[in-house]
């Protein structure tokens, strides 16, 4: 109870901290107001309704705008829509666009640019990733699977131009965290019509956000500038962001040094005592909502049916050795499934977390035992990974804590990542495998409706009926406070059949120049360059 | 030399052929597909998107399909850079790391060649020492310490060059750092090719005949034995050349550098099946005809062999 409240207390005064800097900046800033970014990868697209990695998104949130937007407390914000209403049977939405929006080449911005955006999102020959997310609209599911070949029949309608209508299967009480997804930003028809899969490239790309596209060169970097069309470009500082993709982290983090860059995408690990001690107070460490953990094979022996045996492994884990000694960066230790840091939402507190290892650890044993192993019966299990330098250190913690506490005899399997995806699928040989995930969107949903049994992503097999029934009866309530509750009681039942094994939540790393001032990023991993000025240095 | 020329190329089109063929399918035996991502899409998704891009007909008719858009000109879309086709992606990349590779390979002849003959000339002494240590530390030290350690000291700590980038293509300061990088192991390289061929040269009959007419040493050198000594620096250079315009994944991940070079590595990890055949065919055709130069060029240097 007490780690909460002080985190508020630091959030607050953290927020006075930088209300009282963004206010003495007016007369401080720089004069050339250019942010440069370290941004991972080359980006895949910049078509929002094909992007599917961060690194796109990240560009797409700076030149697109969409109804809303989830700000830095991960809060869903007014964004292109002004005000929106819910019908008393929520199942209606209705949302008011702010009077006046433009896009970036002057055409006016309406109610019909959403709509025609949504429905080129579900429609199939777009091939969107996505557009399953869009399955809470009435219709969609129909369309996006071709059983419905009508795109008009998909539930958003402009209503008149300042209006957009959008109606539900069913009610869904994460609907709105939900459209702060990137799928969900509109797009410019006309360009797209016209260019084609090139609508995307500088002087073609037409978009609504704070900023447009100027220069895009493969590998190389990505320009946007500042967009006079902007509904709020008077509050707009930055005349320019440039973004690098960058994607070998120690590259990145000399260039930062240098000063070739302002912010870095990533903080290689193993520089992390480096950093702290040579560039002090330039580490920005902010939770992510995603969870590191194992998974079970829960559809295959040995721990099939045997929750004693996934309750002894999951005790012997020393997580605070892991984050301490090898992720180092600020990761949280985790034991349930959806990590802190969602508004209203109470994650699952487990018993034994807070016992010493030694009490974990004589539990564990006495669990082993029953579950009919021992000395002279060892369990001899396959440990499963994707090939790469950080879970391999993860891996060879986790195989010593299970042989040290239990006698556990594990073999280290990596495999490339598209092969240990399949392996990972198909559920014949894994039997305990690395895993994580990361929210789609900003609702404890996002992490819930993974291990029902008929998701897709549900690579343990878990299969509980009453959670499944729990988990659906909560995504068809609107009431926010009972919604949480149900998927609280969810979270419970995870915790008690354990088909994981949580290792830490996930955590933002990125290094800031010192004038670099509102570079806030969310628990979703998301900024606004909106908001960021360089001050004088 | 013509009808050499046009029937070598002639040759080359059923071996491109077996090369489209062979990388065609050994790409489709891996395991996983372009959208297999950590975040698995429902079934009907992915039938969408397999559709879109043609992954839902016959393996045998997507390779018909293939080859005719190939015979076209059409590389095919990229499936993980979306907005761009692969035919764009090695046009844009391609002058990019054939700049760097040429200068590269530039250096490497002319600073590897002229330390490689000195140390041939200089055998057994001080110079000779000098020079393959160095060159033997080039060899050995590899390309992903050699730059990091470059861009650490220039760039970090003096500040004098850019870490990384590339700015917009223009600017000296940006290819500096990486073509050293690149050029220092090839001068090594070259350096103890054309040392060992060098001093082999000089001690054959016809440089002794070149002495005995009382011809200067400096001649002798440069009119005579350099032109055989550069034989095997030749065949060494011709499919190395390939290999080095068509970019480095080392240096062009290290300098950020916008080439081609790590394509051959990232089409394979995210089953990119055209950018991958792209590259793939690319570098089949830049190898056939750098070998074919370097006949040609034998045929120059060599007045044993002629073409006829």
């Amino acid at each position: 109870m007490l780690r909460p409240r002080a985190a508020f207390g630091l959030g607050m005064a953290f927020a006075l901290l930088t209300m009282t800097s963004t206010l003495a900046l007016a007369q401080d800033l720089a004069e050339t107001q250019v942010l440069r970014i370290g941004n991972g990868g080359e980006p895949a697209t910049l078509d929002p309704q094909l992007s599917e990695n961060t690194q796109d998104h990240h560009i797409e949130r700076d030149l697109f705008e969409g109804l809303v937007i989830i700000d830095k407390d991960g809060k869903v914000q007014p964004g292109q829509a002004l005000s929106w209403t819910l019908s008393p049977d929520g199942i209606t939405y209705s949302f008011k666009i702010r009077p006046g929006l433009k896009w970036s080449n002057g055409d006016p911005l309406t109610a019909e640019d959403f709509a025609w955006s949504w429905r080129r999102a579900v429609n199939p020959a777009t091939g969107s990733k996505y557009s399953f997310l869009f399955f809470p609209i009435k219709n969609a599911e129909a369309i996006v699977t071709g059983t419905d070949k009508n795109v008009d029949d998909l539930g958003v309608r402009a209503v008149d131009p300042q209006t957009l209508e959008v109606t539900l299967k069913a009610p869904t009480g994460y609907f709105l965290p939900l459209i702060g997804h990137g799928t969900f930003l509109p797009v410019h028809r006309a360009s797209v019509e016209k260019f084609g899969n090139q609508f995307t490239r500088p002087g073609n790309l037409v978009s609504n956000g704070a900023f447009i596209l100027k220069d895009w060169t493969p590998q190389s970097r990505i320009v946007v500038v500042k967009n006079p069309n902007y509904w709020d470009a008077g509050h707009v500082t930055l005349a320019e962001v440039d973004y690098f993709p960058i994607e070998n982290q120690n590259e990145e983090l000399k260039r930062y040094r240098a000063g070739e860059i302002d912010v870095t995408n990533e903080v290689p690990s193993d520089q992390v005592d480096f950093i702290r001690k040579d560039l002090p107070g330039e580490l920005h460490i902010d939770p992510l909502l995603g969870t590191y953990y194992l998974g079970f094979n829960m559809t295959k022996p040995p721990f099939k049916d045997d929750p004693k045996l996934r309750l002894a492994v999951n005790l012997v884990i020393d997580r605070e050795a892991i984050v301490t000694k090898i992720t180092k960066t600020g990761e949280k230790p985790a034991y349930s499934w959806v990590p802190p840091g969602l508004p209203g939402y109470q994650s699952q507190f487990v018993e034994w977390q807070d016992w010493p290892m030694a009490q974990r650890i004589a539990k564990a044993k006495e669990l082993y035992k029953e579950a009919g192993y021992g000395p002279d019966h060892p369990l001899t299990v396959d440990l499963r990974y994707n090939t790469s330098e950080n879970h391999k250190k993860i891996m060879i913690a986790v195989a010593s804590m299970m042989k040290q506490a239990l006698g556990i005899n594990s073999s280290l399997v990596n495999e490339e990542f598209k092969v240990f995806l399949e392996t990972r699928k198909e559920k014949k040989v894994t039997q305990l495998f690395r895993d994580g995930w990361l929210a789609d969107y900003a609702d404890p949903n996002s992490f819930a409706e993974l291990l029902q049994s008929v998701s897709g992503l549900n690579d343990m097999g878990y299969s509980n009926p009453e959670y499944d029934k729990l988990v659906s009866t909560a995504s068809l309530t609107v009431d926010p406070a009972k919604r949480d509750e149900l998927l609280e009681q969810a979270e419970k039942l995870v915790v008690t059949d354990l088909p994981i094994v949580p290792i830490y939540s996930y955590t933002n790393k990125r290094l800031i120049k010192p004038y670099v001032v509102g570079f806030d990023l969310n628990i979703l991993g998301y900024f606004y360059s909106k908001n960021v000025s360089i001050a004088k240095h | 030399m013509f009808s050499f020329v046009a029937k070598r190329l002639l040759g080359a089109v059923p071996t491109l052929f077996v090369i489209i063929t062979i990388a065609f399918f050994m790409i489709r035996l891996a395991p996983g597909g372009p959208f297999d991502s950590e975040r698995a899409v429902p079934a009907e998704i992915q039938a969408n998107l397999n559709r879109v891009y043609h992954l839902d007909q016959p393996l045998i008719g997507q390779y018909w399909l293939y080859l005719r858009s190939v015979l076209e000109g059409n590389f095919g879309p990229s499936f993980s850079y979306k907005d761009y086709s692969v035919t764009e992606l090695i046009w844009d990349g391609f002058p990019v790391s054939m700049e760097l590779g040429l200068t590269a390979v530039f250096l490497a002849v002319i600073i590897g060649g002229g330390l490689g003959s000195l140390a041939a000339l200089k055998q057994n002494r001080a110079a000779d020492y000098t020079i393959m240590t160095a060159a033997m530390t080039g060899i050995t030290i590899p390309n992903f310490v050699m730059a990091p350690l470059l861009t650490l000291v220039l760039g970090v700590y003096l500040r004098v060059l850019p870490v990384g980038g590339w700015g917009d293509g223009h600017e000296l300061k940006y290819k500096i750092l990486p073509v050293v990088a690149l050029a220092l192991p090839q001068i090594a390289y070259v350096a103890r090719l054309t040392r060992g061929s060098m001093i082999e040269v000089l001690r054959s009959n016809f440089i002794r005949t070149a002495r005995a007419k009382g011809l200067s040493e400096w001649l002798t050198v440069t009119r005579h034995a350099a032109r055989a000594a550069f034989l095997p620096v030749v065949s060494y250079l011709g499919p190395a050349c390939a290999g080095i315009i068509t970019g480095s994944v080392v240096i062009e991940q290290i300098f950020s550098i916008p080439g081609i070079g790590r394509y051959f590595i990232q089409g394979a990890l995210n089953r990119d099946y055209t950018l991958v055949m792209g590259v793939v065919i690319f570098y089949g055709v830049l190898i056939i005809l750098f070998n074919l130069l370097v006949d040609v060029l034998y045929g120059v240097l060599d007045p044993k062999l002629a073409h006829r």
